[in-house]
């Protein structure tokens, strides 16, 4: 049914362009106007910044707009927004919410946080505990959020809440959009092993949410909250990583720096390392080209587990060949990071901050029941907490 | 760092419909003809090898001819759809002299490149699949490391599927020699080999004649360029080797209950099947790589085949290793295949240089030397 093909993007951009000239336009202002010519997200429908055409045409903007010089929207700092939050409320949002959040969000002028993992319910995230109690046209919210990236700097968050414990775990949840400025919401910076603190902790204590806020319906907080999940995907970036690209990269080039540094146990275990990087690399390479050619696998399931294993193996190797300087660490001084950087630090960061690397975004434990499971169809666990009342569960 | 660094082109990783059509005719042909019984029954026989599978699978599906050009009686292919046939071949453990003699003899006297006179007579017969050639080496061989030295005279330990061929080509420090298997002055002398699949055997020259191909100094760079393909193709027999593996043991861990369950059902065998897809569909990536960068002649193919080489030798070795634990004690019987596809793996990792010597080609070529 779409009318709208790449000439006409391209046009489209150029009258953008022509009207409001990168380099005498204020951001914000060449931002807003990029969304309100449906130039934002091409596939989002009309008025919300799109104009319902294909995805895949997003690139054609892209392109031109760099050309251009024009500013982009900053898409690593509103990530969540972006990713996650957008997707659930064009897909589960009344049409004021869809008016009301969509434009600041992408924008950038309005930062959003996710809500969703608690000290009690990681894995196993539908045995979430933070109540929302019904109280008039409002909800009061009552319990505590973790792993929360930018809960400092946002003024939203994509929350999800137990609104019935007498009902099984995954029946009892519903989904709403947190005010983070309201009284109620405490942010705390939640240290790390590296010294830093990219996450924080949420304290929610008689947060009131009016029922305009809710996303979806009651007690579909868990079908809603899949949506947002599955938007959370591994950005296969479009473009090729060059050899040596990752993690691998800063050791091969110690190595070859450093020859005092070499030993014949050190050698054979980089040479592994470095094989397996390689073959990493070429995996994430072939699948790209799958999703460019139309034929996505499930391949996709498989490349976090790899690089989760693969950062962490390559970073402790890198501790060990800087041998004495191995000993030290860069900085331990408590910072609040804007943006997370796996690889811009010293070897012991990399070595520390990759430890969260098979732990953030679900388990390996858990993918790998996943790719059992739904690649390999083996049988599921017999489970016992599927049908049991949410407050009759084990904690 | 060296040009070795950055790859000059893309690398296609992906299947053709072509090689989907030849992988689907390979693949029932092999059903048809070599299920696990029948190769079971063949191996201990006097004929291992199948006349008439391979005539089926190199003359009528025409495989191999594949790195032929079609002016010298071939398909005019490449090494990506040989890759594809091997894949095959190791999700079946046949015995057939493919590797060896549609990859690895084709391609050194294809590296000859004359085209004329007995070398493209040999290459027609090769590819029409009425003659079988392999290259008078060990199976454990590696590129470079073959000394050119010997006369029509001495002793060539462990030759794969020397049984099978009618012609061995011979390297001497005087040339590359076709030397017909039958004539006076050649013996070849079966041994008894750990991987029953593919046989071989000892090739004892006496006086022998034969047919010079090339001089000693076009024949080094040819037989370094027939191992380099043996190498990088094997990668994708040793690909299908342990996607069979692993296909099997999803199969019998749902069907296997013990403790009232699905054996499969266990996060502890769970996990380990989930790691081997991850390693097989890492496999993948590495076969199609050395595949395509030797159809493309890519200046990187040294470095490709040997990250495949180094890869994908582990991958079918642990591939088989767990098909056989996670089976328990059916996997250890003579009657279920997953030994013969233990026996390949095995011998598969040695075959060509082992993952060790890869790596150690790797240290060179990326600049990453020993203390």
């Amino acid at each position: 049914m779409t009318t709208v093909d790449a000439a006409e993007l391209r046009r489209l951009t150029r009258e953008l362009l022509a009207a409001h000239p990168p380099a005498s336009t204020d951001r914000t202002d060449f931002l807003k106007a990029r969304f309100d010519a449906g130039l934002a997200w091409v596939h989002y429908p009309a008025g919300l910044g799109g104009l319902d055409a294909p995805r895949s045409l997003q690139p054609v903007v892209d392109a031109e707009l760099a050309a251009a010089g024009a500013p982009d929207n900053d898409p690593r700092r509103i990530g969540i927004g972006l990713g996650m939050a957008a997707p659930t409320i064009l897909g589960f949002g009344t049409d004021e919410q869809k008016q009301r959040f969509l434009r600041p969000l992408w924008v950038g002028e309005e930062v959003w946080c996710q809500l969703f993992s608690e000290p009690g319910a990681g894995s196993d995230l539908a045995a979430l505990g933070t109540r929302a109690v019904r109280d008039g046209e409002d909800w009061v919210v009552d319990g505590q959020k973790v792993w929360t990236s930018s809960a400092h700097v946002a003024r939203w968050a994509i929350l999800i809440a137990r609104t019935d414990p007498d009902l099984p775990k995954h029946r009892g949840i519903s989904y709403f959009i947190c005010d983070m400025t309201d009284p109620g919401v405490e942010v705390r910076p939640l240290r790390q092993i590296t010294g830093e603190a990219e996450f924080n902790e949420v304290f929610l204590t008689g947060v009131r949410i009016p029922d305009s806020r809710r996303l979806g319906p009651v007690g579909d907080g868990w079908k809603v909250a899949q949506t947002t999940l599955m938007n959370e995907r591994v950005s296969i970036g479009g473009s090729r990583i060059p050899r040596e690209g990752g993690m691998i990269g800063p050791v091969a080039r110690t190595w070859r720096e450093h020859p005092e540094l070499r030993t014949h146990d050190l050698h054979q275990r980089l040479l592994t390392l470095w094989v397996e990087a390689e073959v990493a690399r070429l995996a994430g390479e072939r699948l790209r080209q799958q999703l460019v050619a139309g034929q996505p696998g499930p391949e996709g399931s498989g490349m976090k587990l790899a690089f989760a294993r693969l950062n962490q193996e390559i970073s402790g190797l890198e501790v060990e060949l800087r041998g004495e300087e191995g000993l030290l660490y860069d900085d331990w001084t408590m910072r609040r990071p804007e943006l997370v950087d796996f690889t811009g630090r010293d070897a012991g960061y990399r070595y520390l901050r990759s430890k969260g690397n098979s732990i953030e975004g679900g388990t390996s434990e858990v993918l790998l029941n996943i790719v059992a499971e739904r690649v390999l169809g083996l049988p599921a666990e017999p489970r016992n907490d599927k049908d049991v009342a949410w407050k009759d569960l084990s904690r | 760092m060296t040009a070795q660094t950055e790859e000059t082109v893309a690398p296609d990783l992906l299947y053709s419909e072509a090689e989907d059509d030849l992988r689907a005719a390979v693949r029932s042909l092999l059903a048809d003809r070599a299920d696990a019984p029948t190769v079971i029954a063949r191996i201990e026989s006097d004929t291992p090898y199948d006349p008439q599978l391979w005539k089926a699978l190199g003359a009528d599906i025409g495989a191999a001819g594949l790195l032929v050009p079609e002016k010298l009686g071939g398909q005019g292919a490449s090494h990506r759809e040989a890759a594809v046939v091997l894949e095959e071949l190791g999700r079946s453990v046949a015995p057939a002299p493919y590797l060896t003699s549609a990859v690895v003899a084709t391609e050194t006297l294809l590296a000859l490149g004359t085209e004329d006179g007995p070398v493209g007579e040999l290459l027609g017969e090769l590819a029409a699949g009425r003659k079988v050639a392999v290259l008078a080496v060990p199976f454990s061989a590696e590129v470079g490391t073959v000394a050119v030295t010997g006369t029509l005279d001495g002793i060539v330990t462990a030759v794969a599927d020397a049984a099978a061929a009618d012609l061995l080509l011979v390297p001497t420090s005087d040339g590359l020699y076709a030397v017909e298997a039958g004539a006076t002055g050649v013996t070849v002398e079966p041994l008894v080999a750990l991987d029953l699949t593919r046989p071989l055997a000892t090739v004892t020259l006496t006086a022998a004649t034969g047919t010079r191909l090339a001089d000693a100094e076009a024949a080094r760079p040819a037989v370094r360029r027939g191992l380099l393909a043996g190498a990088g193709l094997l990668a994708s027999e040793q690909l299908g080797l342990a996607e069979w593996c692993l296909t099997e043991t999803v199969r019998y861990t749902r069907d296997r209950h013990q403790f009232n369950r699905p054996v499969g059902s266990f996060q502890a065998l769970k996990h380990r099947m989930a790691q081997l897809w991850l390693q097989v569909v890492s496999a993948r990536a590495a076969a199609r790589n050395a595949a395509d960068a030797l159809a493309s002649g890519s200046p990187d193919t040294p470095l490709a085949v040997a990250v495949a080489q180094a890869y994908c030798s582990g991958v079918a070795v642990r591939a088989a290793e767990e098909c056989i634990q996670l089976h328990g004690g059916i996997g250890m019987t003579w009657e279920h295949p997953a030994h013969l596809y233990l026996k390949r793996a095995k011998a598969d990792s040695i075959a060509y240089g082992t993952a060790g010597r890869h790596r150690d080609a790797i240290a060179e070529l990326m600049e990453l030397p020993a203390p």
